[in-house]
């Protein structure tokens, strides 16, 4: 991995005004994948907007860290959930249409 | 335009205090909240309505405001006049604020003819709000979605190259996150969804990852076995077909199917079903062949 596409934590919990122990949190929860260079922490940019999720859900909704693991839980089996209608809705179209 | 009840919107009584109105809203906004509800247009207009429901009630002067001259929007101007005139302070400081889908915006004609477009600002991160989503069709022939392969986008002018992955399915919806309108104040772009639309260009029905194909067989090799070509999304293939294949059988190709979803090199069954062709103006040798076949 290409370490300009990596982004300090304390960068980022500078600039957002959060603290490491969230982080650090996340991080202990497996919640997010985080990437150890030399002793320090990054965040890869592919995974940023996930972070930004994860601290807008604790920050703006208060919800605890065991609160976002469940959230975040129900929302990879909601999603899954949406992909098997999706299949199952044209396997019917088949049936329905012949398509 | 019409008068929008905030009290309503955020379930609470007129009376209510400040605490109750915050606590409403953080109980509307924890359901809303489009984190909570990807993809749902619905709780993204709500979350939005309940946005500026607290963006009023939970800021004293706007309360205040909408309390005197709500139901009554229209003096508006003459209410903003008069505070001018009076040296009123411009703007308020905004109330506590989630982040979220929308902006400035979104704020309802009704808020802005009360409170103005700049009103809707609070304070530090509150004030932060996330772009719009934007919603894309992209159509793909079923040839197409066999392959993983780039393709360009023009969204809102700007051209945005993705990678399609093999297997993708109909109605699949993928999302690229900070592809959407900019963010306000800062706050993160929005994200880009993509609902790809397949449409069946080959002689295959998908059923999952799996492809299901009737093919002709003429009598002779149904009868005495022998070698087929049959074209597939991949390429030709050679079949090796039994002696005395009956009308109808099916045959599973173990790996043939359609690709699975990022998932390289990994592809569902291809299922062959033959459909016997008895051959057609027959000379009086084959009659006769026949004749004699069926005494034998």
């Amino acid at each position: 991995m290409k370490q300009e596409h990596l982004i300090s934590t304390e960068e980022f919990c500078t600039h957002y005004k959060v603290e490491y122990s969230f982080i650090d949190s996340l991080d202990r929860y497996g919640l997010i994948e985080f990437t150890r260079v030399n002793e320090s922490t990054f965040i890869d940019t592919d995974k940023l907007s996930e972070l930004e999720r994860l601290v807008r859900l604790h920050y703006d909704l208060e919800i605890n860290v065991e609160g976002i693991e469940a959230i975040t839980y129900l929302l990879n089996r909601v999603s899954g959930l949406q992909n098997e209608i999706i299949s199952l809705r044209n396997r019917l179209n088949i049936y329905e249409n012949g398509d | 335009m019409e008068f929008v009840d905030y009290y309503k919107t955020l379930g609470v009584d007129k009376n209510a205090k400040t605490e109750d109105i915050k606590k409403a809203y953080r109980k509307l906004a924890r359901k809303h909240h489009p984190d909570l509800n990807p993809n749902d247009k619905e709780a993204n207009k709500k979350f939005q309505q309940i946005n500026e429901a607290n963006e009023v009630l939970s800021d004293p002067e706007k309360r205040k405001k909408y309390d005197q001259y709500g139901k009554d929007w229209q003096h508006a101007d003459q209410f903003e006049q008069a505070r001018r005139q009076q040296g009123g302070q411009q703007g308020f400081g905004g109330g506590y604020t989630y982040s979220g889908d929308g902006g400035e915006e979104d704020f309802s004609d009704f808020f802005e003819s009360l409170f103005g477009r700049s009103a809707g600002g609070g304070r530090g991160r509150q004030t932060k709000f996330r772009g719009q989503d934007y919603n894309a069709e992209l159509r793909l022939t079923l040839s197409d979605a066999y392959n993983t392969h780039k393709q360009t986008l023009t969204v809102n002018g700007k051209n945005v190259r993705i990678t399609i992955p093999a297997g993708i399915e109909n109605g699949q919806v993928i999302r690229l996150t900070g592809y959407g309108s900019p963010g306000v104040n800062g706050g993160p772009n929005g994200d880009l969804f993509i609902t790809f639309s397949i449409t069946n260009n080959s002689k295959f029905k998908r059923m999952g990852n799996d492809l299901y194909a009737t093919i002709d067989l003429d009598l002779y090799t149904a009868i005495l076995g022998g070698e087929i070509t049959m074209d597939t999304l991949s390429g030709k293939i050679k079949l090796k077909v039994k002696a005395e294949t009956q009308n109808g059988s099916k045959i599973k190709l173990k790996g043939k199917g359609f690709p699975l979803y990022k998932k390289e090199d990994q592809f569902g069954d291809l299922f062959i079903t033959y459909n016997i062709v008895l051959p057609t103006n027959l000379t009086d040798v084959q009659k006769e062949l026949f004749t004699q076949l069926s005494k034998s």
